[in-house]
């Protein structure tokens, strides 16, 4: 070993037995260049070098997948030859550093991701999670973070159509912000990232290169520490209008059939975008970087190849149709210029003003990157630690202050205050029922909608990741299902600390069977996703924090609920077991600051019933409202159906949950979080249908109660009226909840 | 009919108004791109929303410069019904054709919510369907909708019944609290002296269809299309 010392070795992230296997892959010394496209590419964050021996083993084929992982996007059937193009991607490492710029750029590059298949962008989600709201550190995080989002799709003029949020301590020093954008293209429309037919022009469009973003994707492969400050050149800044002229002009390029491939520059920048390109085309790529428009005098080679510069495409164009694709880019004030050639070979081969600079076959980059089969394994007395008794609890609040205190929680009260800074209804497909439980677009030209719903639960996970990332699933999939769409793909996003301990590698190894234990079974097959590691400040990791976004077609979009009563009168039908589980659940934190017990159990089998049940009673009109319960149980899925309801009230009576939890039957029943539960409200002469449809299916189902009134009031058999209060103090309360750290008001 | 959708290349709800007018009301559309210079064959021309230019300059500052303006100024004075809707009603600000400025909203955050607006005059070409005191449910979306003038110039307006619409409660009340943005008199939308050229914040475009929220918008566009169908009437006399 000759070439490099151990310092600069470790500056680009790669080891020793790395770098042993580039010298035998190249079959000789890389000089500086080619480490650093070597660095970048066998990341963990472009490589996934930890988890893909994991990732293989998750479902992703079904008869609706069109596209399943190793492109930009996933994309499944959605009926008249059109096909949804999605993926959720992290942004989390940037975020924290620059809070606006991170989730900003984290918007635009899951953007990217989606046009460039080829697929015009209608929607986007958001998954966050943040440290405890308390904290004047935690608040100036939210606030930037919501506005880069809000700042982002705003401008470009993509809805925020849905998302969620958490927050816990566990996430102060490294916040969550993971991004899903949804797309529509024709099924044969499809744009693959893939280089074709020797002699092919390159093409380089958009922002000029700078030198922000370099090692950006080293950066996000690694722990922070207290030297954070120093990381923020490798923060990109985000140009919305730039990237509203790429996503028109790439979208009116593509409909000519001018061009062979198309593929963002997000992590990794050109190296990626060349040779991931090279590699699935099976050609070399010859680009001279002296072209390449820069910003910034006096860059090298290495700079310009490794910068992560925003708003940049690369595109593959037929010989002898240059001048067309470049008269659509003008027609945009945008410049496409000629940087190299599809070649013969199976090399990425750099040049500078014609000397060659770099010469890497590009598998040796792409498909031989190392994959690792890092060691794990499950920490000793891991549940002992998680046993909870009834000592460890503080004194009891009554069922009404416990729900208020519930209401109060800046996880579960409104979100308001962050999706009114969201354009959600830009583009004119948005179905602004309030309260919806699932971002819901109609699909143009066809009677039916989306519905796309982006779940999951660091304090299941960290309580037991496999449970925990089957919930994650089963509530997304609910989520969808309850507006009354039949949940049809997914795609994930795998928020874990630094895979190196074998304790994360071991939630990381759980979670990821988990989800595919959970696909398989509700027949939502991943089609793509992101993982994120080392989200580590100081040596402790966040909550194992696996994301799950779902798509779901709504047959007729007239046909879609919300989660609000809509009128007095209505009978309140309630499906599912209580078996008053507590553990994990946001009654256990909010009022007794404690997160234990046992995840809470899942059927699966149920689930899908449930699932086929609401998708079958919506379809049909019977139902007038949905909502499933979790976070906050029972009690606060009712108090939801009531809010943004003008007032109605609700009187209704529950059994007993099947146990107490391990802290008490009343609060078990009212706040305990078991799956594959959801409240619908029907017209009495419709409750019957829908009773029967449920004994058919299987779920369990009770008429528990009418609509109407002022009140929420709940009754336990054998316990009476636990519950009274005036929904409009229930709803002061739930409305305020965030805003109230914000110094915004509710109205 | 054919209705003209301005498209600069940041605008972002040329899509909605094309829909609105194309698939809801069944009238021509066309896309007019912001390099265009004539606006000859079109009957009703709508500046949609978006950010024109980026907007990070002044919200419509640059878009004034546009080559498709001088049409637009041209079919003005000639009469014909123009509509800025939120950065449409903005980039008529920066070009003169409407008064006022727009300042960040007042809590310097992002707006976007249905809210009521009162109609307070129906002579003009996009509200004389409408009855006086009709309270629409419509959607906002912006960051800089605090209209702003100088007293003299607000009580010029007032004089005029040049203030089209006024962000109120449901029940038609422009209280502070019913004012999202902090707009001086709770001004939503003005006209111009020749009054066939209004501007508001509020998009009415968005609220076309029950099934997507409101339809409130819809009166709007009728109205116009009523008032070009009545003047082709007088016309043919």
């Amino acid at each position: 070993m000759a070439a490099f010392d151990d310092a600069t070795l470790e500056r680009h992230g790669v080891t020793h037995e790395e770098y042993n296997r580039i010298v035998e892959l190249m079959g000789r010394e890389p000089n500086l260049t080619e480490l650093g496209l070597f660095s970048v590419m066998w990341s963990e964050h472009c490589s996934y070098k930890s988890s893909r021996v994991h990732l293989r083993t998750l479902p992703t084929e079904g008869k609706r997948v069109v596209q399943g992982p190793g492109e930009n996007a996933g994309a499944v059937d959605i009926g008249d030859g059109l096909a949804a193009v999605f993926k959720i991607e992290s942004h989390n490492h940037p975020s924290f550093i620059e809070p606006y710029q991170g989730a900003a750029t984290g918007v635009g590059g899951i953007i990217r991701d989606i046009f460039t298949m080829g697929a015009r962008p209608i929607a986007l989600l958001n998954s966050l999670r943040f440290g405890n709201i308390d904290s004047a550190q935690t608040r100036r995080i939210v606030d930037g973070v919501v506005r880069g989002i809000g700042g982002y799709g705003n401008s470009i003029g993509i809805p925020t159509v849905g998302g969620e949020v958490m927050f816990d301590a566990r996430y102060s020093g490294n916040p969550l912000v993971n991004v899903f954008c949804l797309g529509i293209s024709r099924q044969d429309e499809i744009v693959k990232g893939a280089a074709t037919g020797v002699g092919n022009a390159i093409y380089y469009v958009g922002a000029k290169t700078g030198r922000d973003g370099i090692h950006g994707a080293t950066m996000a492969s690694a722990e922070f520490d207290d030297k954070l400050e120093e990381k923020r050149p490798a923060v990109q800044v985000g140009d919305p209008f730039m990237e509203k002229l790429l996503l028109e002009a790439c979208l009116e390029v593509m409909k000519t059939d001018a061009c062979v491939g198309v593929q963002d520059m997000g992590a990794a920048g050109l190296v990626c975008s060349t040779c991931e390109t090279g590699a699935r085309g099976g050609v070399g790529v010859e680009i001279d970087v002296a072209k390449v428009p820069q910003r910034e005098t006096g860059m090298t080679p290495y700079e310009i190849m490794l910068s992560e510069s925003q708003e940049r495409m690369l595109l593959i164009v037929k010989r002898g149709r240059e001048k067309e694709v470049e008269a659509i880019f003008e027609k945009w004030d945008l410049h496409a210029v000629h940087i190299g050639e599809v070649t013969a070979d199976d090399k990425l081969r750099v040049k500078h003003n014609g000397v060659v600079v770099a010469e890497v076959p590009n598998l040796a980059l792409t498909d031989e990157a190392p994959v690792y089969n890092r060691p794990y394994a499950e920490p000793t007395n891991r549940a002992a630690a998680f046993v909870f008794s009834k000592a460890d609890l503080k004194p009891m609040p009554s069922a009404n202050d416990g729900l208020m205190a519930l209401l109060d929680a800046p996880g579960i009260a409104s979100k308001r205050w962050i999706y009114r800074q969201y354009d959600h209804m830009v583009r004119g497909n948005t179905i602004a029922l309030a309260g919806l439980t699932a971002g819901v677009v109609r699909v143009k030209g066809t009677p039916r909608a989306l519905a796309m719903s982006a779940d999951g639960n660091g304090r299941y996970c960290e309580l037991n990741p496999r449970q925990g990332a089957k919930l994650a699933v089963a509530e997304a999939a609910r989520n969808v299902a309850c507006t009354g769409a039949l949940p049809i793909g997914a795609t994930n996003c795998l928020n874990f600390g630094n895979p190196q301990k074998p304790e994360v590698m071991w939630q990381f190894a759980e979670a990821v069977a988990g989800i595919g234990e959970a696909c398989s079974a509700l027949e939502t097959p991943i089609t793509g996703g992101n993982v994120s590691l080392y989200n580590e400040t100081d040596g402790r990791a966040i909550l194992p924090t696996p994301v799950i976004g779902i798509v779901g077609v709504i047959e007729d979009a007239e046909r879609v609920v919300g989660r609000v009563f809509p009128s007095a009168g209505l009978d309140v039908v309630l499906f599912g077991r209580n078996l008053g589980e507590l553990g994990g659940s946001e009654y256990l934190n909010t009022v007794h600051g404690l997160l234990r017990g046992e995840a809470p159990a899942l059927d699966l089998a149920q689930e899908k019933a449930l699932h086929q049940l609401l998708v079958e009673v919506i379809g049909a009109g019977y139902a007038k409202s949905a909502h499933d319960c979790s976070d906050g149980g029972f009690a606060v899925t009712l108090a939801e159906c009531c809010f943004d309801s003008g007032a109605t009230g609700v009187s209704v009576t529950v059994p007993a949950a099947s146990s107490d939890g391990g802290v008490d039957l009343v609060a078990a029943t009212l706040f305990g979080e078991s799956a594959s539960r959801a409240v619908m409200s029907v017209n009495p002469s419709d409750t019957a249908k829908v009773l029967d449809a449920a004994r058919r299916l299987g779920v369990p189902a009770a008429k528990i109660g009418v609509t109407g009134g002022r009140t929420i009031a709940i009754a336990i058999d054998g316990h009476g009226v636990v519950i009274e209060c005036p929904v409009l103090d229930a709803e002061a309360r739930w409305s305020n909840g965030l805003s109230k750290w914000f110094g915004g008001s509710a109205a | 009919m054919t209705f003209a959708v301005v498209v600069f290349p940041g605008s972002n709800c040329d899509h909605e108004a094309q829909y609105m007018a194309e698939t809801v009301l069944g009238q021509q559309v066309r896309m007019v791109w912001h390099k265009e210079t004539s606006l000859s064959d079109v009957d009703v021309v709508i500046l949609p929303g978006g950010f024109s230019h980026g907007d990070y300059l002044r919200t419509g500052a640059i878009a004034r410069f546009s080559p498709i303006m001088g049409a637009v100024k041209a079919f003005a004075e000639r009469g014909g019904p123009v509509i800025g809707i939120c950065n449409g009603f903005q980039i008529l600000q920066e070009s003169g054709l409407l008064p006022g400025a727009m300042l960040r909203n007042r809590d310097l955050r992002f707006h976007c919510e249905y809210i009521s607006v009162r109609v307070d005059q129906t002579d003009t070409p996009f509200t004389r369907l409408c009855t006086p005191g009709q309270v629409l449910r419509v959607p906002i979306s912006h960051g800089e909708g605090n209209f702003f003038a100088e007293t003299a110039v607000v009580d010029q307006l007032e004089k005029d019944r040049r203030v089209i619409f006024r962000y109120t409660n449901v029940h038609g009340e422009a209280v502070d609290a019913s004012n999202p943005n902090g707009s001086v008199a709770n001004i939503a939308g003005v006209c111009n002296e020749q009054r066939n050229v209004v501007g508001l914040m509020p998009h009415p475009e968005r609220a076309c269809e029950r099934r997507l929220g409101s339809d409130d918008g819809l009166i709007l566009f009728r109205s116009a299309m009523d008032a070009l169908a009545t003047r082709g009437a007088l016309q043919a006399v």
